[in-house]
């Protein structure tokens, strides 16, 4: 009899939590298009696996006249869950409760679960909504942060930590979401900045609204602060879901192996590339006809799209792919795309994913707003990254691989393991035209017809060098291979190199130039 | 001519490549050699005081104007031995970052 009572009450004090900030606080989130926290991890995890935990936490909070006050949950959700059946942790801030500010006691139950998640080896997702800091909580608002952000660095190579934007995250709640592996945003919903609009306004002037600053498609296209993006909080869990296939759990593990699959695209691969190496094509078909059916899951889509990376199978297991675009900018590597690139194959290295690489690239984009944004330093994130790999790593040289792109694009020099080329490859110090003015400058400018001179220098170089030959010639690539095999060679590959195991020598850590 | 495409294309080692520029691409800034003749606001905010007048010489170093910004009064000073040669700012002005506020030129 009085046990029912005490479940009766249990259960009633639950669904108080549940109820967050109340019907009319949920009412105003759904008209912001927002799902609510509970909603939303539900709509990530396996149906009916979801076990919330803390939920009977208070806030600590007494000056300001808080002390009287009842913050459901105090503003965040925190539990464990499945993805496919396999053990996830989340947090979801809840903005009904107190705009989802970041208490002390809230803060503890987000480093509750992410103490979880690096004991347990599972993945954490974190779900940001949250109008910052807890400013009645002073300075614990800030420990919360700062232990937070301890937790992210702690937790980061070891296991896969995914940060979902769905809703206001300024001021220092930006750079948890920094710290981790892949950042989620929505159009409309997600809100990331520093220093707000009035601020910016008050201080420097300048008018701009919330979404021009830190909107959803600025961090996805110009910040690269973003590496999804989406239109509806249903597509982003979809890619979230989808993400999820591809990595593994920790960093002791492989990802999940998939049925292998032949790629299904109508497209034949020796006909999407043209053989004028200064014409453009869209590299991500050439990967299509590589991958187990032709899918491809394209990271940071948006930004410095002259280079593209993203994860697709080979016979069923995860690869990540780094590829110049010719499309774009001529596929040059700059400032951003070394910037996308470099961490991309790191993330690749600490959770053993193996690396493809395919090479078409001119060189480096000239100008002297990359020089003074530090094209040198970000260049080198790339050499860095390759070198320290040790993962499979191969490369193949589709057209153009010049000069120090053709090294920083994993050449045998930073320890590739494999190196195949097209006939149409062109490994050199720079492009014929380029090389020809050079190497043939006096007898350019002494000729009666100097453009026809320059026209068959340039011819006489391309012949001499512009191919995969003298490369192959001095061993820097392994075969030089027809296009159609490609993928058969890299299935070949991948196969021997399975049980690659190399050390470098012992240190704390290195010093990439970030 | 708006309907009509255009191709884009990107120069490296004087070879001509087709291709498309991002809109971050089009945005970039374009480098312009300084001119030390220009006193150019650093930073946005409102003019406090100016305290030259055209035609003034004046030493490196001399406080020319007060500019408030991020709560602070900057003090902005003579970059050389020089003679004010055109003032485009008032009191009390807000003027945004790179706003050319005074001309000056150098004297022996």
């Amino acid at each position: 009899m009085s046990l029912k009572r005490n479940i009766l009450d249990l259960r009633k004090r639950k669904d108080q939590v549940r109820l967050g900030g109340g019907e009319e606080a949920i009412e105003k989130q759904a008209a912001m298009g927002k799902l609510t926290a509970r909603e939303r991890i539900h709509a990530i995890v396996d149906e009916g696996s979801f076990h919330e935990y803390d939920m009977f936490v208070e806030h600590v909070g007494t000056d300001f006249d808080m002390g009287g006050k009842v913050l459901a949950g105090d503003g965040v959700v925190i539990g464990t869950g499945t993805i496919y059946g396999s053990s996830v942790c989340l947090y979801a801030q809840d903005f009904t409760v107190a705009g989802g500010s970041l208490g002390l006691m809230h803060s503890r139950k987000i480093t509750k679960i992410m103490d979880h998640a690096l004991k347990m080896r599972v993945p954490l997702i974190g779900i940001n909504d949250s109008g910052g800091a807890r400013i009645q909580e002073g300075v614990n608002s800030l420990a919360g942060y700062g232990e937070i952000f301890f937790r992210n660095t702690l937790s980061s190579g070891v296991i896969p930590q995914i940060s979902v934007i769905l809703g206001p995250c300024a001021g220092g709640a930006v750079y948890s979401p920094a710290l981790t592996d892949f950042v989620f945003v929505v159009e409309n919903i997600s809100k990331m900045f520093i220093t707000g609009p009035a601020v910016i306004k008050s201080v420097l002037g300048e008018d701009i609204s919330m979404e021009a600053l830190g909107g959803a498609r600025v961090h996805a296209e110009i910040t690269g602060n973003a590496h999804f993006y989406a239109l509806s909080e249903k597509e982003c869990f979809e890619q979230i879901k989808q993400l999820i296939t591809y990595i593994p759990w920790n960093n002791t593990h492989k990802a999940k192996a998939f049925p292998p699959q032949e790629p299904k695209t109508k497209l034949k691969i020796e006909n999407i590339v043209p053989a004028d190496a200064r014409m453009p094509y869209d590299i991500r078909d050439i990967i299509k006809t590589i991958t187990d059916g032709s899918e491809f899951f394209e990271i940071m889509e948006l930004f410095a799209a002259n280079i593209v990376i993203g994860f697709g199978r080979m016979n069923g297991e995860t690869i990540g792919f780094v590829a110049n675009q010719p499309m774009v900018l001529a596929g040059v590597l700059d400032c951003d795309s070394s910037d996308k690139a470099a961490r991309f194959i790191r993330y690749c290295n600490a959770f053993n994913i193996p690396i493809i690489t395919l090479e078409d690239m001119p060189g480096y984009l000239p100008g002297v707003d990359q020089e003074h944004a530090g094209v040198i330093r970000h260049g080198a994130k790339v050499l860095y990254a390759y070198s320290e790999a040790t993962v499979p790593k191969i490369t193949v040289i589709i057209r153009k691989a010049y000069g120090g792109g053709y090294i920083a694009m994993n050449s045998r020099h930073l320890r590739a393991d494999f190196v195949f080329a097209w006939p149409t490859a062109e490994i050199a110090v720079m492009g014929p035209e380029g090389a020809a003015n050079i190497v043939f400058r006096k007898e350019i400018a002494e000729a009666e017809d100097p453009e026809a001179m320059r026209a068959q220098k340039v011819q006489e170089y391309k012949d001499k060098f512009a191919n995969p030959y003298v490369a192959a010639s001095k061993g820097y690539i392994d075969e030089v291979i027809e296009p159609q095999e490609t993928r058969k060679i890299l299935l070949h590959a991948l196969r021997i190199s399975a049980g690659k195991d190399v050390q470098g020598p012992a240190k704390k850590h290195g010093l990439p130039p970030f | 001519m708006a309907d009509q495409e255009k191709k884009q294309y990107i120069i490296v080692h004087s070879a001509k490549y087709e291709t498309t520029y991002t809109k971050k691409y089009l945005n970039r800034k374009v480098w312009e050699e300084p001119n030390f003749n220009n006193i150019n606001s650093y930073i946005p905010g409102t003019i406090i005081d100016i305290l030259v007048k055209v035609g003034q010489v004046l030493d490196e170093g001399d406080s020319i104007i007060v500019l408030e910004a991020m709560k602070m009064y900057n003090d902005i000073q003579m970059p050389f031995k020089g003679r004010v040669v055109k003032i485009n700012i008032e009191k009390g002005q807000k003027i945004p970052k790179n706003f050319l506020m005074m001309e000056i030129e150098p004297v022996d």
